[in-house]
């Protein structure tokens, strides 16, 4: 599992990658209550807002994290936002996404530079 | 930069684990560990506790009750004069262009009338006054003590059982308690449409009382997030937001706080800055005014959504003053302000979010019925 410094986490699936926020950001922006998730499909760039999450108070973007194609989407979030909070880095993830070039993975943290990253 | 202020219950709020942010000057906590949708739904289940030390405390005293009321009738559109002792209105200072300068409580003790000001309006709102009241007038600000709001259908209780004599309180009701040996001016009031009181205490008594209060098992720390998510779905105006300087009371949909006997045929009718410009709008009715707004998804509609009475195309008609999510609700709520054409219950709208239309629709306020002790 990979670590971005905007607090997502990539973790390869095969041929692909899941993408979600970390615990960490879940707990930074509190209660969500929805999220605008991307088409499957969609082919996007690395920093393109891909998904909108709103907590109680504020909206955030979550950016892609690599260039590729949206594979998958967790339509699951749609009817149960809530769950971003309860598993962030489990079923609560966004969206699966097949990379043009893997090896942008190479430049993010592990899990230890990720939580020397946050402390 | 100036440096922020903090409440007598600074501390207490660290050690609850609050976390703090900046809000009208002050360091102020947003939300506890149990996070603002818990906070907000304890709150309309039990009670929750809120500092809102915040707020700015005032009270003006002259040579009699009649001086001190009408010298303040010059500055509000509403009935001072006739409130009984122990009773507590709301009300609003007006600029000459009919706008609310800040909306406020009030109540009378005595010959003397105590205010609650909101927190950012603080120092206009204490400049106004000196210049708007006579040299008999006296107006002293209560820096020395703290407000504490315990809101929620277990507040009657939770207060009854520190001073028996809280049970006969009703709405509006302000009189003196004794909360453990803490003498303090309560009133039977606050701004998340529960039952409960607010608590002026002395600034030293402040965190043994509210500690005294959150140790009740009823009773949660409360942020001011879910202050707001609270006061937003009674449909109460959040000054800033929902209503300022440019607003004028009768678009706003507080027309109800200006009592007959300050309108037009009243016997003390007008007096009070911009009289003229709110009773025209009074008899020819505003141009907009503000509106319950449900959208359908469950996208929130925030402060600044543009509204359209079309799909596509057409000009703005509104604009989105307060809107979120509204935890009671289970689903987004929002207030604003609409072409009076459009305020109609019922009438279906566009909001303008990320540059997509989304549906909503005008509905009456409170989205969640009050829960006050009449």
């Amino acid at each position: 599992m990979k670590f971005t410094e905007e607090h997502e986490w990539l973790r390869p699936d095969g041929d692909e990658i899941i993408v979600g926020i970390t615990t960490h950001a879940a707990e930074q922006l509190g209660d969500v209550v929805f999220l605008e998730l991307p088409e499957e499909g969609t082919t996007v760039s690395k920093d393109d807002e891909v998904v909108v999450i709103e907590s109680v108070k504020a909206a955030s973007d979550i950016l892609a994290p690599i260039d590729g194609e949206i594979t998958e989407v967790n339509t699951a979030l749609a009817d149960n936002p809530g769950a971003v909070n309860e598993d962030p880095q489990g079923e609560a993830w966004f969206f699966k996404m097949k990379p043009s070039d893997p090896s942008q993975m190479d430049d993010f943290m592990d899990e230890a530079g990720y939580q020397a990253f946050i402390a | 930069m100036t440096r922020l202020k903090r409440t007598p219950l600074f501390d207490l709020h660290a050690e609850l684990g609050a976390k703090m942010v900046p809000f009208a000057g002050y360091e102020m906590p947003v939300q506890y560990p149990m996070g603002v949708m818990k906070e907000h739904l304890h709150t309309r289940g039990r009670a929750g506790l809120f500092d809102v030390s915040h707020m700015g405390q005032v009270l003006l005293s002259g040579p009699s009750w009649d001086a001190v009321a009408l010298a303040f009738e010059a500055l509000v559109p509403v009935d001072v004069l006739g409130l009984a002792d122990g009773r507590q209105r709301y009300g609003f200072f007006t600029n000459d262009a009919g706008g609310i300068e800040d909306d406020l409580m009030f109540s009378r003790r005595g010959d003397a009338l105590f205010v609650v000001i909101n927190a950012g309006c603080k120092d206009a709102d204490l400049a106004l006054m000196r210049a708007g009241l006579p040299d008999d007038i006296t107006l002293t600000e209560l820096s020395d003590r703290a407000l504490l709001a315990l809101q929620g259908p277990a507040a009657g209780s939770v207060i009854a059982s520190l001073d028996a004599r809280a049970a006969a309180m009703r709405f509006m009701d302000t009189c003196e308690l004794s909360l453990c040996g803490h003498t303090v001016w309560a009133s039977r009031s606050g701004y998340t449409g529960e039952d409960g009181f607010e608590i002026s205490v002395h600034a030293d008594e402040a965190v043994a009382l509210a500690q005294r209060l959150v140790e009740d098992a009823e009773v949660a720390p409360i942020g001011l997030g879910a202050r707001d998510s609270l006061r937003l779905e009674a449909g109460l105006c959040l000054y800033g937001n929902d209503i300022d300087a440019a607003t004028g009371p009768v678009g706003a949909g507080l027309s109800w706080a200006i009592q007959k006997v300050r309108r037009p045929g009243g016997a003390r009718a007008g007096g009070f800055p911009g009289s003229k410009a709110i009773f025209d709008e009074i008899a020819q009715g505003p141009a907009t005014k503000r509106v319950g707004l449900r959208p359908e998804g469950r996208a929130p509609m925030r402060q600044g959504v543009a509204l359209f009475a079309s799909a596509e195309g057409g000009a703005q008609i509104g604009s989105v003053t307060s809107g979120g999510f509204g935890p009671s609700v289970q689903g987004p709520v929002a207030m604003g302000y609409v072409d009076t054409d459009f305020a109609t219950t019922g009438t279906a709208l566009w909001g303008e979010v990320r540059s997509k239309r989304m549906g909503l629709k005008v509905v009456d306020l409170p989205f969640v019925p009050a829960g006050f002790k009449r």
